[in-house]
């Protein structure tokens, strides 16, 4: 691995299943990220996916790409346009910076509204 | 809320008050880090990363946070200091919240059967912010997680507390479409032009409405139609206070108009509050749009 290196990109389909059931198991209960309705009331079309399960898609699109040896020891990420279902959101990463065997990613996550996720993340994948 | 600066600098001290003060004190997992939540975790996020699995697994590090989470019950750790910021925020309209950024750091894995204790800090409070979603505070903690007392991760949190800034309470619902047959397309047509059309018989010329295919005088299936002059007066009429339908906000005022050419008509009567109007209340037509598709007569009161 070395700067300037770019991940293969990864398509996640953003359904209402994925949504709900990331939501679950972060044990995220607030009611935007289930209930249309509410949703709704609270100014969002639809409900849209929580941060937690965005974190957690972007360290699976790290540790898928490193491979088994990768360990995460930094994802810093920050939200842009949500996740509603329906859409896709495209993970794309480029190695920004490598140091002995860890190597800083930066990360984006673009859906159909603009980029849902921007980050960076640092892994460590020894020898 | 008002929208006088010199009100938000005097509110926003209040919430800066709370930076470096507790947000959660000795909170415990819910449970232990376990490998039924790893699972669900790894199906949701369709991770098939082999660490995740088998006798020495480890936990992806990215649920650092879930171990925390409250779920469906109230954090009992929770300070009043942070119930108290939220509560000054949701009390001054900026009732909706939504994470915006995460950042952690993972200093040692977790694995099934560590348990899970945290400290949380309000980290700082921002200035009033105008965002997509509305105006708003960006509200940053930082939180440590300990598992059998030593530090496994940080987590920095920051959530947006705002006030929507398009608030629908509820979905737009459409008026019901009316029921247009070919006996009373004529009627539509001529309401889509901004005309209302009375029929005629050809054979006795008595005017009818609303539109039938033959003559309740004569019997005759002949007609013409002619405009109304759009001049009339109220018959009767009932004011509707429930119940509410979709697309009607009661209470509002139906009035039965008798037209200057002498037919009847019933619609909504406009332009007068709904408990003013009053019978032979002179009215005058009108055309009002309710949607893209939608145009209907209505009659406006006309105050003398």
């Amino acid at each position: 691995m070395k700067a300037g290196d770019r991940l293969p990109p990864l398509e996640i389909p953003i359904t209402r299943t994925l949504i709900v059931a990331g939501a679950i198991a972060s044990r995220d209960y607030q009611d935007v990220h289930h209930d249309p309705d509410l949703a709704r009331q609270k100014g969002s079309p639809d409900i849209f996916m929580n941060i937690l399960t965005t974190n957690g898609l972007v360290g699976r699109y790290i540790t898928d790409h490193f491979g088994p040896r990768a360990e995460l020891r930094r994802v810093a990420i920050r939200l842009g346009a949500p996740n509603h279902p329906g859409d896709t959101m495209v993970l794309t990463g480029t190695v920004e910076e490598v140091d002995g065997d860890t190597a800083t990613v930066r990360v984006v996550g673009a859906n159909g509204l603009g980029d849902h996720v921007t980050g960076t993340v640092t892994v460590r994948v020894p020898a | 809320m008002s929208g006088e600066p010199e009100v938000h600098e005097e509110f926003e001290a209040r919430l800066k008050a709370y930076e470096g003060r507790p947000a959660a004190a000795t909170g415990v997992g819910r449970d232990p880090v376990n490998e039924p939540m790893i699972r669900h975790w790894c199906e949701a996020m369709g991770d098939t990363g082999p660490a995740y699995t088998g006798p020495d697994a480890i936990a992806p590090p990215t649920m650092l946070q879930a171990w925390t989470m409250a779920g469906l019950t109230r954090r009992p750790e929770r300070t009043a200091a942070y119930d108290e910021l939220l509560a000054l925020l949701d009390g001054s309209g900026h009732h909706a919240v939504v994470a915006t950024d995460c950042e952690q750091e993972y200093l040692r894995p977790l694995r099934p059967g560590d348990e899970i204790t945290f400290d949380s800090v309000i980290e700082s409070v921002s200035g009033r912010k105008t965002t997509k979603l509305g105006a708003g505070y960006f509200v940053t903690t930082r939180t440590d997680v300990r598992a059998g007392g030593e530090l496994a991760g940080t987590h920095r949190f920051r959530i947006l507390k705002y006030a929507p800034a398009h608030r629908s309470s509820k979905p737009a619902e459409r008026r019901p479409r009316p029921v247009v047959n070919r006996d009373n397309a004529g009627f539509w047509e001529g309401v889509a032009r901004h005309a209302l059309l009375i029929q005629r018989c050809t054979a006795c010329a008595t005017l009818r409405f609303p539109w039938l295919p033959g003559c309740t005088s004569c019997g005759s299936p002949d007609w013409d139609t002619v405009e109304a002059s759009g001049e009339g007066t109220v018959y009767s009429y009932v004011v509707l206070h429930h119940p509410p339908f979709p697309a009607f906000e009661p209470p509002y005022a139906v009035g039965l108009i008798e037209l200057a050419e002498g037919v009847r008509v019933i619609s909504n009567v406009v332009g007068v509050p709904y408990d003013e109007v009053r019978i032979g209340m002179p009215v005058r037509l009108e055309f009002r749009p309710y949607d893209d598709e939608l145009v209907l007569p209505v009659f406006r009161g006309v105050t003398p």
